[in-house]
């Protein structure tokens, strides 16, 4: 299991949480979740450095901003995981289809619904 | 020089436009896709050698009588900062657009690598953020969205397959795997590296379609290579209804291709459709691979259209 604790992973745990929380989140609050959550190991607390880490490295990517208004600081997601999704669904399905090289997908470029060969090969297939 | 730099000229003229008209219309390269990658390589590298060695040549001629000797004295003069020997304004010309275009080729090279190396890494930020490992398949994730995709993408320590939830509703079991294998392959083969040459290329020049019929043939070339990898583990079938049925369900671009004309997009989406009912065709039809006869000509092809040019420029210099 140890790709689960990977700083990837982490981030990702603590951006789901960001994107639930209705509300600006303190890194002890996260420590806090996190462990409840299960997504530190064995449900025990991970470090609060580990946890600052992981949010300066969020926050420096811009997934995440600061309040620095209170203390401690709070944290909030910068756009929701729709935003994001939508995003990365931009990249992946179009647009930038100038850029082949940016990733390979299975189908590029266009739709071809009407193919007859293609209709041809699902009818025989029976799907 | 000038019968060197006129032959140039000729190979450079062959390479930039009949000869790749002609390996575009061709129909073996779906049945030996590696060979015809390897052309069509060679062509674009021979076709950009042949341009500015050329125009250098041409350009080079008040100087010397071979590259190597005129370009030195060239070089030696301009260093010393003697007056450099008035020459006519055509030799300077072509010296000047010679060394322009090679210098803007790299340049848009460089700029391609770097720029599509920061769009990957911001994709891969969110396909961290968004996806979740697949738990029995190394190096590939899940996003939950119900769009049937799948790709890859290159990283310079860990390149990672990305499917999406929707595609494992889509597919059975078989079929999924098929998708993983020729996306798999895509990594393996480093496809990435020839696609981004070519893309690098067209966009240098813009104005040159045959960069673009490039480009095109070239990615389609490389979709067969990885439905070739694929099938050494799926059979024919699965990988065919695999794609097909992807295909069927895959929705059109939200946006078009920014700026483009309804009729560059519906030419772009027509030469898709036949790449994609050719990829079909192959894997239902069992075409037979090409004679390891006719594969070898096409690879002493490719070597010799590196070789000229390069036997061209340089060999003037020893054998004088």
């Amino acid at each position: 299991m140890g790709s689960m604790f990977t700083l990837g992973e982490l981030e990702r745990s603590v951006m789901d949480l960001l994107w639930e929380s209705s509300t600006p989140m303190s890194a002890y609050e996260l420590q806090d979740a996190l462990a409840a959550s299960g997504a530190a190991p064995d449900t025990k607390k991970l470090a609060a450095t580990t946890v600052l880490t992981v949010l300066s490295r969020l926050e420096k990517k811009g997934f995440v901003g600061r309040e620095r208004a209170s203390r401690p600081h709070r944290y909030r997601a910068e756009g929701s995981r729709e935003d994001h999704m939508a995003e990365l669904m931009h990249q992946v399905l179009g647009g930038a289809s100038d850029r082949v090289a940016v990733l390979e997908r299975f189908i590029g470029q266009a739709t071809p619904g009407e193919t007859d060969l293609l209709r041809k090969l699902l009818d025989t297939s029976g799907r | 020089m000038f019968v060197a730099s006129m032959l140039l000229a000729v190979l450079a003229g062959l390479l930039a436009i009949p000869v790749p008209v002609l390996l575009s219309q061709m129909s073996w390269p779906s049945r030996a896709p590696a060979t015809a990658l390897l052309l069509w390589q060679a062509i674009a590298l021979s076709g950009g050698l042949s341009m500015i060695g050329s125009l250098v040549t041409f350009g080079l001629i008040p100087f010397g009588s071979n590259l190597v000797e005129s370009g030195s004295a060239l070089f030696d003069t301009v260093t010393a900062g003697t007056k450099v020997p008035s020459v006519d304004f055509i030799y300077v010309a072509s010296l000047c657009a010679g060394l322009y275009l090679g210098l803007h080729l790299v340049a848009n090279l460089i700029l391609t690598v770097v720029t599509t190396e920061r769009e990957r890494r911001r994709h891969r930020q969110l396909v961290q953020l968004l996806s979740a490992p697949d738990p029995v398949r190394p190096h590939t994730r899940v996003i939950e969205h119900a769009v049937p995709v799948a790709y890859c993408l290159p990283g310079t320590q860990h390149s990672v397959t990305v499917f999406s939830a929707g595609l494992a509703d889509l597919l059975n079991e078989n079929e999924l795997q098929a998708v993983i294998e020729h996306e798999k392959a895509h990594l393996l083969q480093r496809h990435y590296m020839v696609l981004l040459a070519f893309d690098a290329w067209r966009s240098s020049l813009p104005w040159f379609p045959i960069a673009t019929r490039a480009q095109h043939e070239v990615g389609g070339l490389v979709e067969m290579l990885a439905d070739d990898r694929a099938r050494r583990t799926v059979d024919d079938r699965t990988l065919a209804t695999a794609i097909a049925l992807v295909a069927n369900g895959t929705p059109a671009p939200a946006t078009p291709a920014i700026a483009n004309s309804m009729g560059t997009d519906l030419a772009r989406q027509g030469a898709a459709n036949k790449q994609l009912t050719a990829r079909v065709r192959r894997l239902a039809n069992g075409e037979p691979g090409l004679t390891s006869t006719a594969r070898a000509a096409a690879a002493i092809i490719a070597v010799a259209l590196i070789a000229v040019p390069t036997v061209l420029l340089f060999l003037p210099a020893f054998t004088a």
